[in-house]
């Protein structure tokens, strides 16, 4: 049941990734012979059942896990021959949020500019506009130590978007977040997207996903299941007014349950 | 359920967690690893009971009339194991507030948050038996064995001892919460534990050289100086020292005032320690303001990372206590080598090994802190930088950072005797080196709060490291007295680093 996936030479320059054949197995094949293809200037959700490879599979695509078989472009880069050159263009932001206790956000945050090799000045006013866009103005020079989980996913998110990435990988970003918080790092993604920039996201909240997302893939058993719009996706199902819920578990109910 | 049987309910529930945690930390959670871990234990066993055997088999015959030195030597072997409980003591009572754990779940159940306390701090109070016993078992079998069965009463000392030093622990720790606040406890408990457990040792050494001229710390306890100021023979002061000797009142009297002592710390600190508890949950640290907001200014991502470890590594409260400890390991040796001034660099040498054992085994831990302690992998691993410059770049900082601590006291020996700091300053150098590749060789990711449990990781790694400062040490130390004998010491040092790198995991 597979969607649009745009495969002409045409249409990869355009591409900001392109997944072909990838695969990885653990004990069993946990990514299987994957193929996934995301625009320039795109939001994708990546959805599916827990244990489908969406976590396996954009570790991968960011560098954390070296695949067992396939390719993967990152903005025309072979990233798996020039990891390097991959990783200036790519930000990965995980579900669990990874700091220094004893940092400041101001200083974690230069910190990731230094890594990525962004200017000083320009850093520092990057990092103060981004902190102070999701809220931890009051916390700029606080430690980390003391934060809560959604602090910490905050200030992890700012840092992802500090050196100013053009592909932003973020495995379920939204966990820990409250409501106002959540509705700043979707503004805060809306934004990029608005400036050229593309981001891949997975999410067990539907309706972000509905309501974001240009496109949704869904993934089971290591495989893209289905691809497309919400009305792609409807039309395929051949469910008219269905909520991406109801298409979920249309597609991938027997899948849940297994898992 | 009565309150008495919860209460054994909780006991044995405690207890179970404690053994668990005790063999996870052994085995590293491998069962392949127990029989391992049964054998290892029994050979130290036996070369602890040898070792004490050379030390004190001479020692064990029976006393009829205790001389004032017997007396004097047994009451500041007392007070040293007194004061090395009571350090660990420190350490492990603060773990009480820090460590949540379960403690979230137990504190929300309707349960008295005092019996809780008393339980924990019961807990403490055995582990710290245990520590004691695991101390003074060798030396106490040996003296059984050759100086009758009444040196066994020194086992009811050491309980005494255990029990008193885990009561001080308990009221030093809520006074330390006290005075700093949750956020400062864990250092500040951190610094009086280094300073109590290597204080008595030194200011005997101190005394010594101030009087005697010596580093010997027998010096001043076996001196008619000392003999002539110790109490009366039947003060009250020697009760610990008879207690030892089999005077069984002495020991029932010890038993029942260490009691009655941890009773009274207990019933104090039980209800305070549950307040302190209560106002550190939920954020087990309070936010901390940094004074100055100085960016990372760095002119590449290699400066980004190494400006980023120091920095970790300067506010790093393991690091701030283990540096001191090493320092006021050093002050005996300076001492000795100030008072000597002028006198030749002979006494110099002295500090040599001191200061290349303490630059070893800093760098070992600084290695892992910055090499396996890393808090967003992730992070590092999706940065546009190879794999060998970051580790390049922590590497250099290991190597700065001891530059740092090390420095300071080059210098000024490098004036009073240029020969033996430079020896001292090269065997420093390859110690540093030695342990930070052994670190290397075994890194394992791991977070940096877990600093206290990487010995686990490996033992062939925990071995070779302490093997090749020692090495290092011993092999400067007899750089200008014997050049033979330090070369043969430096190539075994070698060897074993080699064969360590061999059964490495050596990953790429």
């Amino acid at each position: 049941m597979m969607l649009h996936v745009p495969t002409s030479p045409a249409e990869t320059t355009d591409l900001a990734l392109s997944l072909r054949g990838l695969t990885k197995r653990f004990d069993r094949p946990v990514v299987d012979r994957l193929d996934l293809s995301i625009m320039r200037g795109e939001f994708y959700a990546l959805l599916g059942p827990n244990g489908a490879g969406k976590t396996t599979t954009l570790r991968m695509v960011a560098g954390l896990l070296k695949p067992d078989g396939g390719a993967i472009s990152v903005l025309g880069v072979d990233a798996l021959r020039d990891p390097v050159a991959a990783k200036q263009v790519i930000a990965w932001v995980s579900d669990e949020p990874m700091l220094y206790d004893k940092l400041t956000p101001m200083e974690y945050l230069e910190f990731v500019g230094g890594l990525w090799g962004v200017e000083a000045a320009a850093s520092e006013q990057t990092a103060r506009e981004l902190l102070v866009s999701l809220g931890l103005e009051a916390h700029l020079n606080e430690r980390c130590e003391g934060f809560s989980r959604g602090m910490r996913q905050k200030v992890t998110l700012a840092g992802a978007l500090v050196h100013d990435p053009k592909l932003i990988i973020l495995d379920e970003p939204l966990t820990g977040l409250d409501a106002v918080s959540a509705r700043h790092v979707k503004n805060l993604l809306r934004e990029r997207v608005a400036r050229g920039r593309t981001v891949i996201m997975t999410t067990h909240i539907l309706e972000v996903a509905e309501r974001m997302a240009d496109r949704i893939g869904v993934i089971a058993s290591g495989r893209l299941i289905a691809e497309g719009t919400l009305d792609e996706l409807r039309q395929q199902i051949g469910e008219g007014n269905s909520s991406l819920e109801d298409l979920f578990v249309a597609l991938v109910g027997g899948e849940t349950i297994a898992a | 359920m009565s309150s008495a049987a919860t209460l054994a309910w909780f006991a044995r529930h405690e207890l179970r967690i404690a053994w668990r945690d005790w063999l996870g930390m052994m085995t590293s959670g491998r069962r392949s690893r127990r029989i391992g871990v049964i054998a290892g234990l029994v050979i130290v066993a036996i070369v602890m009971h040898l070792l004490a055997y050379a030390v004190i088999g001479r020692s064990g015959d029976p006393l009829v009339a205790p001389a004032p030195t017997t007396l004097i030597v047994i009451s500041a072997s007392i007070v040293l194991g007194w004061a090395l409980v009571l350090s660990q003591a420190i350490e492990q009572a603060t773990k009480v507030f820090y460590a949540r754990g379960d403690l979230d779940l137990i504190m929300s159940s309707p349960y008295p948050v005092t019996t809780v306390m008393s339980l924990r701090m019961s807990a403490v109070a055995l582990t710290m038996i245990v520590l004691a016993f695991v101390m003074v078992l060798p030396f106490v079998d040996v003296l059984a064995l050759t100086g009758g069965t009444r040196w066994l009463a020194t086992y009811g000392v050491t309980i005494a001892a255990a029990l008193s030093a885990t009561a001080m622990a308990l009221l030093t720790t809520i006074a330390l919460f006290r005075i700093f606040g949750p956020r400062r406890t864990r250092l500040a408990a951190q610094v009086v534990s280094a300073i109590v457990g290597a204080g008595f040792i030194i200011a005997l050494q101190v005394g010594a050289i101030l009087s005697y001229g010596t580093m010997s710390r027998f010096a001043v306890l076996m001196s008619d100086h000392a003999a002539s100021y110790a109490p009366r023979p039947d003060s009250i002061l020697w009760w610990p020292a008879r207690a030892v000797l089999g005077d069984s009142i002495a020991l029932a009297t010890l038993l029942a005032f260490s009691l009655v002592l941890l009773g009274i710390a207990m019933a104090v600190c039980a209800p305070l320690f549950g307040d302190s508890i209560l106002s550190v949950a939920g954020g087990s640290v309070a936010t901390r303001v940094t004074g100055s907001a100085a960016p990372f200014r760095a002119r590449s991502p290699q400066q980004a990372l190494r400006r980023k470890e120091l920095t970790l590594l300067r506010r790093d409260p393991w690091l701030v206590s283990q540096t001191l400890m090493q320092l006021l390991y050093l002050v005996p040796p300076a001492l000795m080598m100030w008072r000597s001034f002028g006198a030749g660099g002979g006494t110099a040498l002295l500090l040599v090994p001191v200061i290349v054992m303490a630059a070893g085994q800093l760098a070992g831990g600084i290695a892992w802190l910055s090499i396996s302690g890393e808090d967003a992998p992730d992070l590092i691993a999706t940065s546009p930088l190879v794999a060998s410059a970051v580790m390049r770049a922590k590497i250099e900082v290991v190597l700065i950072a001891i530059g740092v601590v090390l420095t300071p006291l080059l210098v000024p020996m490098a004036v009073a005797a240029p020969a033996a700091a430079l020896i001292a300053a090269a065997g420093a150098a390859v110690a540093a080196i030695a342990a930070t590749a052994i670190q290397y060789w075994f890194r394992a990711q791991a977070r940096r709060s877990q600093f206290r449990r990487r010995h686990t990781s490996s033992r062939i790694a925990t071995f070779a490291e302490a093997f090749s400062s020692i090495g290092w040490a011993a092999a400067s130390a007899l750089v200008l007295m014997s050049p033979l004998v330090a070369g043969i010491t430096a190539t075994m040092v070698l060897l074993v680093l080699a064969l360590t790198y061999a059964i490495s995991p050596r990953r790429a």
